[in-house]
């Protein structure tokens, strides 16, 4: 079967605003996951009975689910559904919005759980001696523990990140362009979709690829630096 | 200063303080030592409230430290604490370890915490590392650093526990220097440490403890002299033959 490349660059432009949407949901589900997954990660091991167990009730429940549920609930019913309530009438493009919001409550339980084990790394007695200059339990873990969790956490964050960028083509079931749909509809429009699906491929490998190779990078580096 | 009186604390079945009293008094340093798992090290982190006890009552300048009502944050930051295994913040630099308490906690300055902080890297010998990060020191160095750190907050006692145990040989010595002169100027301090030395040079009392309960409580001439029991004599002469 011989290959139609020709297609390819007149789509760049195109392919390009799909990336776009691909690069936001990866950022937005990253940064909010990791804030969301620190806030739950510090409240599972928190002394409170109610807020320890309600954070692993939320980690539990959304690693319990297939990604592509969630999108499908948060494109049917609760998008909608707060949409509906907070502007009544109106018709609001919001296929951006649902992938956002769905991709960050998802991702914050898996980073829950990488941030937790941070935590967890850091000893007890680094924990002591915070407490032992006067510093109350929130700053203990604000200003001491989090900041050495995180360090150690950075290559496992941004591992999540690449796997989240992977997964942010799940949001073709909710109709969104991001580059692969993008791929996807032009190479089914103009009749070359092996191509374009092969194309798109390899740009999701080269640049999964490259991130890796740089968290590798600097994992070594933080492992060796003097700041451990 | 620090008044200890009837502490007994179980971890679970095991009971690790069996009634334990004793004072420590202004300007007075109270060497604490016995065998290992004898409770040296859970009776003065029962001090500054880092672990709860079940029965007794522990006064620090005339607070209770197991009354619920009070401000353990602002006692601890009045009572300076040393570990045996340093315990600097490894994320920060030597000067950012002895100024981030000041700042947080007392409301101190930027300038004022760093003046402070050169201050006392002076007495302990290291203003020149103040920029460096803990794990470019050696154990010794990083063990001034953290009595640097503790004295930072101003205390009106200090705590160490076991501060020599971590280290080589070779680095003992500069941290004990460190400890004589704070006990020469008069700092209360109470000391769990197995270095006689330092207990025969600048003790007032030593303090003698197994199997959770307080053997010994007395003078250091006299304890080291003649100790009252056998346990305490069996100790001795296993520590101090070579």
């Amino acid at each position: 079967m011989p290959f139609d490349w020709s297609s390819i660059p007149g789509s760049l432009p195109i392919l390009w605003q799909g990336m776009i949407v691909t690069i936001q949901i990866t950022l937005v589900g990253a940064l909010v996951g990791i804030l969301l997954g620190m806030i739950l990660a510090v409240l599972r091991l928190s002394r409170s009975r109610i807020l320890s167990w309600l954070a692993a009730a939320y980690v539990t429940v959304f690693r319990s689910i297939p990604l592509v549920m969630v999108l499908f609930w948060f494109h049917l019913i609760l998008v909608p559904l707060a949409a509906g309530l907070l502007f009544p009438g109106q018709r609001l493009e919001l296929g951006l919005l649902t992938a956002l919001t769905a991709f960050s409550l998802f991702e914050a339980s898996y980073y829950a759980e990488i941030i937790r084990a941070g935590i967890m790394s850091v000893t007890k007695g680094q924990f002591s001696a915070g407490l032992a200059l006067g510093m109350n339990r929130g700053q203990v873990m604000r200003l001491v523990v989090l900041p050495q969790a995180l360090r150690r956490m950075i290559p496992l964050l941004l591992t999540q990140a690449i796997i989240l960028f992977q997964d942010s083509t799940l949001v073709y079931v909710i109709n969104l362009d991001d580059f692969f749909r993008k791929a996807y509809n032009i190479g089914n429009t103009v009749g070359t979709l092996n191509e374009m699906i092969l194309f798109a491929g390899a740009v999701y490998l080269v640049i999964c690829t490259l991130t890796s190779g740089c968290v590798r990078q600097l994992h070594r580096k933080l492992i060796v630096s003097p700041v451990k | 200063m620090i008044s200890i009186r009837n502490i007994s604390k179980w971890f679970g079945e095991f009971q690790a303080l069996n009634k334990c009293s004793t004072e420590v008094g202004k300007g007075e340093v109270v060497v604490v030592c016995g065998p290992s798992g004898s409770g040296k090290s859970t009776l003065i982190k029962c001090v500054n409230g880092l672990e709860s006890f079940q029965q007794g009552e522990i006064w620090v300048d005339g607070i209770s430290v197991a009354n619920q009502k009070t401000d353990l944050p602002r006692l601890r930051a009045r009572v300076g604490m040393v570990f045996q295994h340093f315990e600097l913040f490894p994320h920060l630099t030597v000067v950012d370890n002895i100024t981030l308490a000041q700042c947080r906690v007392l409301g101190r300055s930027k300038k004022q915490a760093v003046d402070k902080a050169v201050q006392l890297l002076e007495m302990v010998g290291l203003v020149e590392q103040q920029a460096k990060f803990p794990a470019q020191l050696s154990g010794g160095q990083q063990q001034r650093v953290a009595i640097a750190r503790a004295l930072a907050m101003d205390p009106i006692a200090m705590l160490f526990d076991e501060p020599t145990s971590a280290l080589d040989p070779e680095m003992i010595n500069e941290v004990l220097d460190v400890m004589v002169k704070l006990a020469q100027s008069g700092m209360t301090m109470l000391v769990v440490t197995h270095e006689m030395g330092f207990a025969r040079r600048v003790a007032h009392r030593v303090i003698f403890m197994d199997r959770g309960e307080i053997v010994e409580d007395r003078p250091k001439q006299t304890f080291f002299e003649n100790p009252e029991t056998d346990r305490a004599r069996q100790f001795l002469s296993k520590i101090l033959t070579h």
